[in-house]
């Protein structure tokens, strides 16, 4: 092809051209700003650098050693044997947890509650998602205010059960984190009960008047019936609340900021905490990539296992 | 109707009102606190005002500084909302229309990034913003908002334009118009629940946003109101009513936002996971 010929085409293309405006702005912003510093993470894990100076493979060991190093698999080792950072781990898995065996079955029992379309099931659902849609800073800071032991639902709690002095449960150790799956259930339950109404208002209603015909009791509807059908919405709901999981953030820096002594933390507020904050770009990477790769090898199992055929 | 069935429904209203009450009550705790002072929030946390005390709210909603937070979140999201209809919508046209040499593996490419956090990327992502002197600008924020909402737009924007009849497209093209004039005149014009559904999606995310704004975000007259209320909670540490007042008078927005976009924000909650 020569050159004349390309610019006649895309004169005379208008297919060629609107693929060659439409298309490029689009990769370009995905790759500056997801792709490229995805994949400088996995380059920055193994280094000591404070992110200032030359990139740390340009580096002259004898002159610039001030601005990093090259530090091999000692970022991971270092994360993987800090306390915090299993703590952090722990921590991710309890929001799992609470998330598979509190939240999920609460949303289901209230979106088999609220489901039909009536006027009041419909102000329940509005009340229901509101949380949803606050920030989760807002969250935070109105739990941060209800569990403050001089104040809130905490000082309510310690007076009722007439305890000599105000309890904190924010600022002590295994309840730190517990304050924070609860505003965690409290925000997201209504989330996952949306995704549950929509799939159960798809279920044909001729197959539960003949279950009913059948004498099937409300039990046996909802056990044999419902929930078989929305399956799919349940697994949907199960990878979201997964992948959230491991980037909870927002919520805990209002709440506790990690504290006490580092055993509230998230991944992301870990990430935040020792990587950020110090400007340990490599550490930070690490941390990074092992985010990463956890969701990733989760995505990948989980939809060739559970969510395989649908 | 049966005994039993309205044993059933009496425990379905308990159960409901109960999680109503536990929803609503720190919300309406944290407006009512706004009204009170500080020594009244300490004896009764919960409870009505016994004076409504006016000029916390008023501090606030009076000061420059809470408006210029409100107002850098509100440049913020709606250049993150335009940029990622804009840029999402057009990509994805080009790859429901047509098929062109790399455009499987270009969508497939775009698609990795529903696979992404932020968070893990934040380091280098923090460096690239820096290099590209846009720390402490609206588009440090803005960009990356864009790049990581752009997949899970392009995926609605593509499934939806394919839905679209291609008849039309056929008639357009035999009257002579171009794709881009098609794209401009028809298919903008034809996908409006599509485009306020993301639109709102992406508005309510970057409005919430912390983590970005936190890291690119250093001057505190480029705040967003999310920074600035963590700022305030940490200068008013002894003082709750005041960040209660605080929280509240940004609660409200969210609120009316939300009663105005509900139908659009189940839409697109809905319409994905049904289908995913």
């Amino acid at each position: 092809m020569t050159r004349t010929s390309f610019w006649q085409r895309i004169v005379h293309d208008d297919q060629l051209r609107m693929i060659l405006i439409f298309v490029p702005p689009a990769i370009l912003v995905f790759t500056i700003f997801v792709m490229m510093p995805m994949v400088q993470a996995g380059f920055f894990a193994p280094w000591k650098w404070s992110g200032y100076g030359p990139a740390p493979w340009a580096l002259n060991e004898a002159t610039d050693a001030t601005f990093g190093k090259w530090v091999g698999e000692r970022n991971f080792e270092r994360m993987f044997g800090h306390a915090a950072f299993q703590q952090a781990v722990w921590n991710s898995a309890l929001v799992i947890a609470v998330s598979l065996l509190i939240q999920l079955p609460l949303a289901l029992m209230l979106a088999l509650m609220i489901y039909r379309s009536t006027r009041a099931n419909t102000i329940f659902r509005l009340i229901f998602f509101l949380p949803y849609i606050l920030a989760e800073v807002a969250t935070g800071l109105i739990f941060a205010f209800a569990l403050d032991g001089n104040y809130g639902l905490s000082a309510w709690f310690s007076q009722l059960f007439g305890m000599e002095e105000a309890w904190f449960p924010l600022a002590e150790k295994p309840w730190a984190f517990y304050s924070i799956l609860a505003a965690l259930v409290w925000k997201y339950f209504g989330f996952h009960m949306m995704i549950y109404i929509a799939g159960l208002q798809s279920i044909s209603s001729a197959l539960l008047e003949s279950a009913e015909i059948d004498g099937a009791t409300n039990w046996q509807k909802a056990w044999y019936i419902k929930i078989p059908l929305i399956w799919p919405a349940i697994t949907v709901s199960i990878f979201y609340s997964v992948l959230g999981a491991l980037q909870v953030f927002d919520l805990v820096m209002p709440m506790t900021a990690g504290g006490p002594s580092n055993s509230s933390h998230t991944l992301v507020s870990y990430l935040y905490n020792f990587g950020f904050i110090r400007l340990d770009v490599g550490f930070g990477s690490a941390v990074g990539v092992f985010l990463f790769v956890t969701g990733v090898l989760f995505a990948l199992v989980y939809r060739n296992t559970v969510q395989r055929g649908q | 109707m049966n005994r039993m069935f309205t044993w059933a429904e009496a425990g379905r209203i308990i159960v409901l009102l109960t999680v109503t009450f536990v929803i609503l009550m720190p919300i309406a705790a944290t407006v009512l606190g706004g009204f009170k002072t500080n020594g009244e929030l300490r004896v009764s946390p919960f409870g009505i005002p016994e004076t409504w005390h006016f000029e916390f709210y008023g501090e606030i909603l009076g000061s420059k500084q809470f408006w210029i937070y409100l107002g850098n979140s509100f440049l913020i999201s709606v250049l993150t909302v335009v940029l990622t209809l804009l840029l999402g919508s057009m990509c994805a046209f080009a790859f429901a229309q047509t098929q062109f040499f790399g455009s499987r593996f270009l969508f497939g490419y775009l698609l990795l990034g529903l696979m992404f956090p932020v968070a893990a990327a934040i380091m280098p992502l923090f460096l690239t913003v820096r290099d590209l002197g846009l720390l402490d600008t609206a588009w440090g924020v803005i960009l990356p908002q864009v790049a990581f909402g752009l997949a899970f737009s392009i995926m609605f924007f593509r499934t939806f334009f394919k839905e679209m009849p291609a008849e039309l497209f056929d008639a357009a093209r035999v009257d002579g118009c171009s794709y881009i004039r098609f794209f401009f005149t028809f298919t903008l014009p034809l996908s409006t629940p599509i485009l306020a559904t993301i639109a709102v999606f992406v508005f309510v995310q970057s409005w919430n946003n912390y983590l970005l704004p936190l890291i690119m975000l250093n001057d505190r007259d480029g705040y967003t109101w999310t920074l600035g209320a963590m700022d305030f909670r940490g200068e008013y540490a002894a003082e709750w009513n005041r960040t209660l007042a605080f929280v509240s008078a940004t609660l409200a927005p969210a609120i009316v936002f939300f009663l105005a976009a509900q139908k659009y924000i189940v839409a697109g909650l809905t319409g994905g996971a049904v289908k995913g």
